[in-house]
C-alpha cells in the first residue's frame, strides 16, 4: 500500500479510536439521563451536523495538512515515476534544510533565511507592541468614547485597502526617488537618497503596519476590562506612571499581550507579500524560499518539508516564550 | 502624624456643571470627619480633590497647612480607600499591603515587616501569602485599609468603603474602622450616603446637597438642630409641614399649615409672613391630643408593626404621609386604619425652618 493512501486512513483510524474510547467511557460510567446525539438533535439535523463537521475537519483541516506531511517525506519525482519503485519514504527533504544536497555543504542560505525571518518578525512584533500599547491604553482607559470611536475608525478604514496596493504605495513612498527621500533631500537633511528598501526599513514598516490591528485588538480588549480604580490606587500609593504600567497594567493585560504578540509573530513569519515587495534585494524571507520550491522548481516535497520546519520552529519558539512569561496557552488564545 | 485639611473656597466645575460650590471647611488633625449626602451631591468630588485626582477650579486645598496646588496624588500625604477597594488581584495580600513601600524603594525585609505589623493591626495575622481572591469581603476591606495605612499617610480618605458589604458586616466594620482610627490617630475623611455610618463613626459630619455644604457639626447637632430644610429631611426621618409663619418671637414661631396653626422652635429667627416648614420627627410625635397649637388631626392610612416599635402612617397634606413612631413603653391603643386620629408633640421638639429643598425620598 502506498504511503499516500495512509493519509486517508489515518483520520479514519483516529476517529474510530475516539469513538471507541467514548463508547467504553459510556459503558463504564453509565449515565441514564444522557441522551444520544441523534436523540437530542433528531436524525435530519444530526446527520447535517455530522456531515458539516466531518467535512470541515477532514477536508479542510486534517487531510490537506496530512497530505503535505506525507508529501514532505517523499522524494521529488516527475509525475511518471510517482508511485513507482523510486517513490520511497525518506527524510531527505528535511535533511536538505541542513545540508545542501547539490554540493553537500551546510545549507547556510536557507537556515539563514529562516533565522532572519524569525528575528525580523520578533522585531516587527516588538515594534507593533511599542506602537499599540500606548494607543490601546489610551483608547481603553483614558480616551472619551467619541475620540475612541474616531481612532478606531482611523485604524480600521485603511485596512479596506488591499495588501498589494498598500505594499506598493509604501514602496512609492520609500523608494530612492520617493516622496520621503525627495523631502529629505529638499530640506537638505541628506545629500544622497537613503535606501529605505535596501536596508529593510520598508520591510519593517510594511510588516508592522500590516499586522497592527492584530496586536491592537487583543491589547485593547485586555486593558479595557482593567478597573480604572486599580490604576488610581497605584498612583495614590505613590507609584510613578511607568511603575503603574509595569506593576498593574501589564501583568493584568499579559494574556492579551501574549495573544497579540503570538499572532503578529506567526503571521509575520508566514507573510509573503510584504517581504516580497518591500524587502531589500539581498533580503530572503523564508516563505519566499518555500514559495519558490512549490512554484518555481515544482519540488512540492521539499517545499512542504520547509513549511513544516518553519511551523515547528515557530510553535516551539512561541510555546517557549509563553512559558518564560508564565502565560498558559489557554489564556493566550482566549 | 496627622494633619488637618482645609478647604478654602473650593469650587469644582465639570464644563457647565458645578460639582462642588464654594466649599470652605476646616477638618482638624486626627478627626474622623464624614461627608454625608445623597449620590451626586459632590462628596466624592471633594474626596478626589483632596486626594489630588482633581484640581479645584477655584480656591485651594491645604493639608497640614501646605497648599496642595499642582501636587499629584502620588505626592500627597493622603491615601485613598476606593469604593470597590481596587486591591491588585494578581498580588498576594502582603504584596498589596506593601505596594506603596515597594514604589518608595523599601527593601524586601522592611516591606515584609511592615506588612506583618499591619496584618496584626487588621487582625489577619499570618495571612500575607494568600491571594486577594481567597479572602472574604470583610477581610478584603481590612486589607484595603492596611494597604492605605502602609504608606503612613497623614490623612486617610475613605470613599463609601462599606457599601459593598452586607448589613451585619457593615455594622461590625463601623466599630472596627473607628477603633483603627483611634489606634493610628490620623485624620479620617469618610464619604457616605448612609447616615447611620456617619452618625455612629464621625466626630463631625458635613451634610452636602447639590455641591453645597449645608451644615457642619457633630452627629447630635446635625440630628437635633438641623439648620436647613434639607438637613432636617435628609438626616433621619422627618415630617415636614410647610406653611406661612403667622407669629414669631425669639424662641418659637407659629406656622399656618394645611393642618391649622402649629408651633415649634424658631432657631433661624423667622418672622411673621415668611414661608417656612415645620419639622416634627416621627419619634417626637405622639398619638392623642395635646395643647391646641401642637395638635393636628388626620386619617390613619396604615399601621406597620416592626416589633420594637410601631409606625403609624397618617394622610399628609401632600403625597408624603405623616409618620408617628410609637415605642413599646407607651401603652397606647393603636388606632385602626381609616379612622381619624389626633397627634401632638412638644413644641420644643418641633422645628420651624426657612423654606428650602427637601431630600428626595
Amino acid at each position: 500500500m502506498s504511503s499516500r493512501a495512509l493519509v486517508f486512513i489515518i483520520p479514519i483510524i483516529v476517529i474510530a479510536i475516539f469513538w471507541m474510547m467514548a463508547r467504553r467511557e459510556a459503558r463504564r460510567k453509565p449515565d441514564p439521563t444522557r441522551k444520544g446525539f441523534f436523540e437530542r438533535n433528531g436524525v435530519v439535523l444530526g446527520t447535517v451536523f455530522v456531515l458539516l463537521v466531518g467535512f470541515w475537519t477532514l477536508f479542510l483541516v486534517a487531510l490537506p495538512y496530512l497530505y503535505m506531511v506525507v508529501e514532505s517525506f517523499h522524494p521529488a519525482l516527475p509525475p511518471m515515476k510517482r508511485g513507482g519503485p523510486d517513490d520511497v519514504l525518506t527524510t531527505a527533504q528535511y535533511a536538505s534544510f541542513l545540508v545542501n544536497p547539490i554540493n553537500d555543504s551546510i545549507n547556510w542560505l536557507h537556515m539563514g533565511a529562516l533565522l532572519f525571518s524569525i528575528i525580523a518578525s520578533i522585531a516587527v512584533t516588538a515594534l507593533n507592541f511599542a506602537i499599540c500599547y500606548p494607543l490601546a491604553y489610551y483608547m481603553a482607559q483614558a480616551g472619551t468614547a467619541q475620540k475612541v470611536r474616531l481612532l478606531m475608525l482611523g485604524l480600521i478604514v485603511p485596512y479596506w485597502v488591499n495588501e498589494i496596493l498598500r505594499a506598493f504605495s509604501l514602496r512609492l513612498l520609500l523608494a530612492s526617488k520617493g516622496l520621503i527621500n525627495q523631502a529629505l533631500m529638499g530640506l537638505g537633511i541628506t545629500d544622497a537618497p537613503i535606501d529605505f528598501l535596501g536596508n529593510n526599513t520598508g520591510l519593517y514598516v510594511g510588516l508592522s503596519y500590516a499586522y497592527l490591528l492584530v496586536m491592537m485588538f487583543p491589547l485593547y480588549n485586555a486593558i479595557e476590562s482593567l478597573d480604572k480604580n486599580q490604576v488610581e490606587a497605584a498612583r495614590d500609593l505613590g507609584a510613578p506612571w511607568w511603575r503603574i504600567h509595569w506593576d498593574v497594567v501589564i501583568p493584568y493585560a499579559k494574556p492579551g499581550i501574549a495573544s497579540g504578540c503570538t499572532m503578529v509573530f506567526m503571521l509575520s513569519v508566514g507573510s509573503l507579500a510584504a517581504p516580497q515587495f518591500l524587502g531589500g534585494p539581498r533580503t530572503l524571507w523564508f516563505t519566499a524560499v518555500i514559495y519558490d520550491f512549490f512554484f518555481q522548481s515544482f519540488n512540492w516535497p521539499r517545499g512542504a518539508a520547509y513549511a513544516f520546519i518553519m511551523l515547528v520552529v515557530c510553535i516551539a519558539l512561541v510555546l517557549g516564550m509563553l512559558r518564560l512569561f508564565k502565560v498558559s496557552l489557554g489564556e493566550a488564545i482566549r | 502624624m496627622s494633619a488637618g485639611v482645609e478647604l478654602d473656597h473650593v469650587t469644582v466645575r465639570f464644563g457647565d456643571f458645578t460639582a462642588v460650590d464654594n466649599a470652605t471647611l476646616d477638618i482638624r488633625g486626627g478627626e474622623f470627619f464624614s461627608f454625608l449626602g445623597p449620590s451626586g451631591c459632590g462628596k466624592t468630588t471633594i474626596l478626589r480633590t483632596v486626594s489630588g485626582f482633581l484640581e479645584p477650579s477655584e480656591g485651594c486645598v491645604r493639608i497640614g497647612g501646605q497648599d496642595m496646588v499642582g501636587i499629584g496624588p502620588n505626592k500627597r500625604p493622603t491615601a485613598l480607600i476606593f469604593q470597590n477597594l481596587a486591591l491588585f488581584p494578581l498580588m498576594t495580600v502582603a504584596e498589596n499591603i506593601s505596594y506603596g513601600l515597594r514604589v518608595r524603594g523599601a527593601d524586601r525585609s522592611a516591606r515584609r515587616k511592615r506588612a506583618d505589623e499591619l496584618l496584626d493591626l487588621i487582625a489577619l495575622p499570618g495571612q500575607g501569602d494568600k491571594l486577594v481572591s481567597e479572602l472574604s469581603g470583610g477581610q478584603k476591606q481590612r486589607v484595603a485599609i492596611a494597604r492605605a495605612l502602609a504608606v503612613e499617610p497623614k490623612v486617610l480618605l475613605l470613599d463609601e468603603p462599606l457599601s459593598a458589604l452586607d448589613l451585619k458586616l457593615r455594622q461590625h466594620m463601623r466599630a472596627e474602622l473607628r477603633s483603627i482610627q483611634q489606634k493610628v490617630g490620623i485624620t479620617f475623611i469618610y464619604i457616605t450616603h448612609d447616615q447611620g455610618e456617619a452618625l455612629t463613626m464621625s466626630d463631625r459630619i458635613a451634610v452636602m446637597s447639590d455641591g453645597v455644604i449645608q451644615q457642619v457639626g457633630d452627629g447630635k447637632a446635625v440630628y437635633d438642630n438641623p439648620e436647613t430644610a434639607f438637613v432636617a429631611s435628609f438626616v433621619g426621618e422627618n415630617n415636614p409641614f410647610p406653611g406661612t409663619v403667622t407669629r414669631a418671637d425669639q424662641t418659637y414661631a407659629v406656622i399656618e399649615t394645611a393642618f391649622g396653626p402649629l408651633r415649634g422652635r424658631n432657631p433661624r429667627g423667622l418672622r411673621a409672613g415668611d414661608q417656612g416648614i415645620l419639622f416634627v420627627r416621627p419619634e417626637s410625635a405622639r398619638l392623642g391630643a395635646g395643647s391646641a397649637d401642637t395638635t393636628l388631626t388626620s386619617t390613619v392610612t396604615n399601621v406597620a408593626f416592626e416589633g420594637y416599635m410601631t409606625h403609624v402612617y397618617l394622610k399628609g397634606a401632600g403625597k408624603k404621609e405623616i409618620i408617628v413612631t410609637v415605642g413599646r413603653q407607651a401603652a397606647i391603643d393603636i388606632p385602626a386604619p381609616h379612622s381619624a386620629a389626633p397627634i401632638n408633640y412638644d413644641a420644643d421638639l418641633g422645628l420651624v425652618l426657612p423654606e428650602g429643598m427637601l431630600a428626595r425620598e
